[in-house]
């Protein structure tokens, strides 16, 4: 089989520590490579070298049959490489045009086509066929899904022979999986290859047609996806079987009193929501990305409050203005973006693990510090110590630090938002089984996910949101179908076609 | 016709087009208040010490937009302006046949100190509000050790170029649109100018891209600098003779940085216009002209300045929020018929 990329003998370290050894691996025009593993496995670092972001130490990258080595990212997008990464690469105080040709934007007598640039760009997003998007329109006026457009885009338009994309669908709601999808299908229908990297293993198997595994900086396999059950990937992934992924709910675990009622509560992003939460209880909220999901536990931790309706905590009605308020009935809110709002970046993972209970309670910093070690401990964190910047730490390690300081509080309630992303199955199977510890203690939790396995194998009660109303109301084990139908705004009563 | 469209959206983006509103807000109330006390704002006198007023410093917002463009700062920029005033005067020395020389002079000389700047900032990767202050204080302990008090004297020709006007408009006003409208090409349509807007947004893209991160923060900083050499001409034009302390009197530095955020610039970089920043000029020099007709005691002046600048950024602050349009009305029906797809069609 001829092959558009060969890679033989990749090897890679950091500081003499080895987080690539010896990955040979084949691409093949056309088609669309998953590349698979936990966090740590490798794939970044094997993507930041074909995207020339590092450079390898040993083996070789052989491109159409020639040897290829990129000192600079422009290079490797300039032989045919491109690479869309999770965080964009996207200026957004710029339009989609000027973004695109960034670096090498087309010149007549020394200035800047800015017409030819535009017509351009309209003519290649066009060929994805995507006509929504104007090229002069700025980044920032752009949806998260129309921006990954944009790099897909610009990643065509260096005459890409393969793109490699990083988790793409990780911050787009369900149709616009399906529009990434179709641009998918026409890319590999000109011969593009796309080198495909999902933590989502339902995408690994409805888009690739073959998939390579990567443990421990090392391949495992690459092997035709059709020849492949799910069961058989995580094993290869993780080298062991995790029969039961969504451990079960722990004996001695009682759904007790209503700990949080909400009463027709709503603001100008949400409406009427009625919701119970009991204590040792999980409730899932299902919806698409903008169905009001966030902005209902936003409501609830007082960070956006609701102005009608009522909440009440463990029977006794309370107006949550503000965080502060919040956290001091005992509601934890982790957010959905971790650097953003979760953490903050440039501290120690002691002050992010205080930082809460530093801002509200007059606990003695000793007894707080050695509580949060304690916390830390327990849910395995690995970093080099608690002086150590949460920047350095991994996705998975950095929730870690993110449950510690709201666990620190002793919360009540705990609101959870999308609280898997980006992390690895390792470090999801810990959070599962931390929640089910949570709830056994009397926690009353509340998970907001967008993945359905999530919340079918987590949730005692799935709600679901459409149009920032509370639609549906399903019981645990619900099927997928029955919440995608609520959350696309058909009734799930209805029977299925 | 759409890309004129677009480039029209790109001059008048909603934020310059706010600060032109001030200013004419501010220009109708000085209209008004001038005439309280019985004197006309618009007489060709007050216009020409508007404009005048707006040359020096807009010389110096130009190059100070650029470095706030690609993220940084530019606290050398008054004492550049002196030193190009005392080198241009002083090789000058009141004789025509030195004018050449001493224009090249200061020019050069004011680059040059804007270039090391450039290779701090851009190169050794010293925050920029540092280096400059660094450098600023080099030029400075260099002046007023060497330099005390007015020195040399311009060329007849420079000297006639101070105070020739072509009615109102003073010929060294015109020079000033004439180099913002050079600048204004630069930065819209030349890679190096569109690049600066890139790495000021975000400088870890802009390398990813494959733009030299260093390049645009060195020209722009290095163009500050020159930008400001012709401030300190214009001073030896109107002067006739060299002044150490013709910048730092006039606080060029915090002016030109308050001009340029009033024209609508984000300090940290990668948003803000060239028209934007005249717009903030012009606001500043409208007040200072009504505050003339006014009579108003100089020091009150600033506690002006200072109230307008914090209300317009206050208010540009507001108009920068996340405008998600609301679902739900206050009361609880539903807003209007508004599909979230919608929301980026009304933003435009």
């Amino acid at each position: 089989m001829n092959s558009v990329l060969q890679i033989r003998g990749l090897g890679k370290s950091f500081f003499g520590f080895p987080v690539l050894r010896g990955i040979d691996l084949d691409v093949r025009p056309g088609e669309v490579h998953g590349l698979v593993g936990e966090n740590g496995a490798g794939k970044s670092t094997l993507m930041k070298i074909l995207a020339g972001v590092y450079e390898p130490d040993a083996g070789t990258v052989t491109l159409d049959g020639k040897p290829v080595e990129f000192a600079h990212p422009l290079q490797a997008y300039a032989a045919g490489i491109s690479t869309v990464f999770q965080e964009f690469n996207l200026i957004s105080e710029r339009t989609v045009a000027e973004n695109i040709y960034m670096a090498r934007e087309p010149r007549t007598l020394g200035l800047v086509s800015t017409a030819g640039m535009n017509r351009d760009t309209g003519e290649l997003l066009a060929s994805l066929g995507v006509t929504s998007i104007p090229p002069t329109r700025k980044v920032s006026d752009l949806s998260v899904a129309e921006q990954q457009i944009v790099e897909i885009a610009k990643a065509l338009s260096f005459n890409a022979r393969i793109i490699s994309m990083d988790e793409p669908t990780a911050a787009l709601a369900g149709h616009e999986v399906a529009l990434l999808y179709s641009i998918i299908e026409r890319l590999t229908a000109r011969g593009v290859a796309i080198l495909y990297v999902s933590h989502r293993l339902r995408e690994i198997f409805d888009l690739c047609d073959r998939i390579t595994v990567l443990k421990d900086g090392e391949l495992v396999a690459t092997a035709e996806a059709s020849q492949l059950t799910e069961t058989e990937l995580v094993r290869l992934m993780v080298g062991r079987s995790i029969s039961a992924f969504f451990p079960e709910k722990l004996e001695g675990t009682t759904v007790g009193d209503v700990a949080l009622t909400l009463r027709s509560a709503g603001n100008t992003s949400v409406n009427a929501v009625d919701l119970r939460l009991r204590e040792g209880e999980i409730v899932g909220m299902a919806g698409l990305q903008g169905a009001g999901r966030t902005e209902v536990l936003e409501g609830i931790a007082g960070v956006n409050p609701f102005t009608r309706g009522t909440v009440e905590l463990l029977g006794h009605p309370l107006r949550l203005t503000s965080p502060r308020k919040a956290i001091r009935k005992r509601i934890a809110y982790i957010t959905e973006d971790r650097k953003a709002t979760g953490l903050s970046l440039n501290q120690s993972v002691m002050d992010n693990a205080l930082a809460v209970v530093r801002a509200v309670t007059p606990l003695r910093s000793a007894v707080a510090r050695q509580r949060a070690n304690e916390i830390l401990e327990s849910l395995e964190l690995s970093a080099r110590g608690p002086d150590h910047e949460v920047k350095f730490l991994s996705g998975g390690n950095q929730q870690k630090v993110v449950l510690a300081k709201w666990l620190l509080t002793e919360p009540k309630v705990i609101l959870l938002d999308e609280p898997t992303r980006g992390i690895d199955v390792g470090a999801k199977h810990a959070l599962y089984t931390l929640m089910r510890t949570l709830a056994q203690a009397g926690n009353a939790i509340l998970m907001v996910s967008s993945e359905l396995p999530e919340l079918i194998g987590m949730s005692d009660r799935i709600v679901v949101m459409h149009e920032g109303e509370l639609v549906a109301e399903l019981p645990g084990g619900s099927s997928e179908e029955q919440i995608v139908r609520a959350a696309s705004g058909l009734t799930a009563a209805e029977p299925a076609a | 016709m759409n890309a004129q469209a677009g480039r029209m959206r790109r001059v008048m983006s909603s934020s310059t087009a706010t600060v032109y509103l001030v200013l004419i807000g501010i220009v109708i109330v000085s209209v008004i208040l001038s005439a309280t006390v019985g004197r006309s704002f618009f007489t060709s006198g007050n216009i020409e010490y508007l404009l005048t007023s707006t040359t020096v410093l807009g010389f110096v917002a130009i190059g100070q937009t650029l470095v706030i463009l690609v993220g940084s700062l530019d606290l050398s920029v008054p004492y550049i302006v002196g030193l190009s005033s005392v080198l241009a005067a002083g090789v000058m020395a009141g004789s025509s046949q030195n004018l050449i020389a001493g224009l090249l002079t200061a020019l050069v000389a004011a680059a040059c100190i804007g270039a090391v700047s450039g290779v701090l900032v851009g190169v050794v990767k010293i925050n920029g509000f540092i280096a400059t202050l660094g450098v600023g204080l080099m030029v400075s302990g260099y002046l007023f050790t060497n330099y005390r008090g007015n020195t040399g004297q311009a060329s007849p020709g420079l000297a006639a170029l101070g105070s020739i006007s072509l009615g109102p408009v003073p010929v060294t006003t015109l020079i000033m649109f004439a180099v913002l409208l050079i600048t204004l090409l630069l930065v819209g349509r030349t890679r190096i100018g569109m690049h600066m807007y890139a790495v000021g947004g975000d400088a870890a893209v802009a390398r990813m891209s494959g733009i030299r991160g260093w390049m645009p923060v060195f020209v722009a900083h290095t163009l500050s600098g020159l930008f400001s050499g012709l401030a300190g001409l214009v001073i030896v034009a109107r002067l006739g003779v060299g002044s150490p302390a013709a910048g730092t009197q006039a606080g060029y530095d915090l002016l030109s940085i308050a001009a340029v955020v009033l024209g609508g610039a984000a300090l940290s970089g990668g948003k803000g216009s060239l028209w934007g920043s005249l717009g903030g000029i012009l606001i500043f020099a409208c007040i200072d002209t009504m505050m003339g007709i006014l009579q108003v005691n100089p020091y009150l002046k600033d506690v002006v300045r200072g109230v307008i600048i914090i209300i317009a950024v206050a208010v540009y602050a507001r108009q920068a929020m996340p405008r998600v349009a609301a679902r739900f009305s206050p009361g609880g029906g539903r807003a209007v018929e508004s599909a979230p797809e919608q929301i980026g069609e009304d933003a435009r």
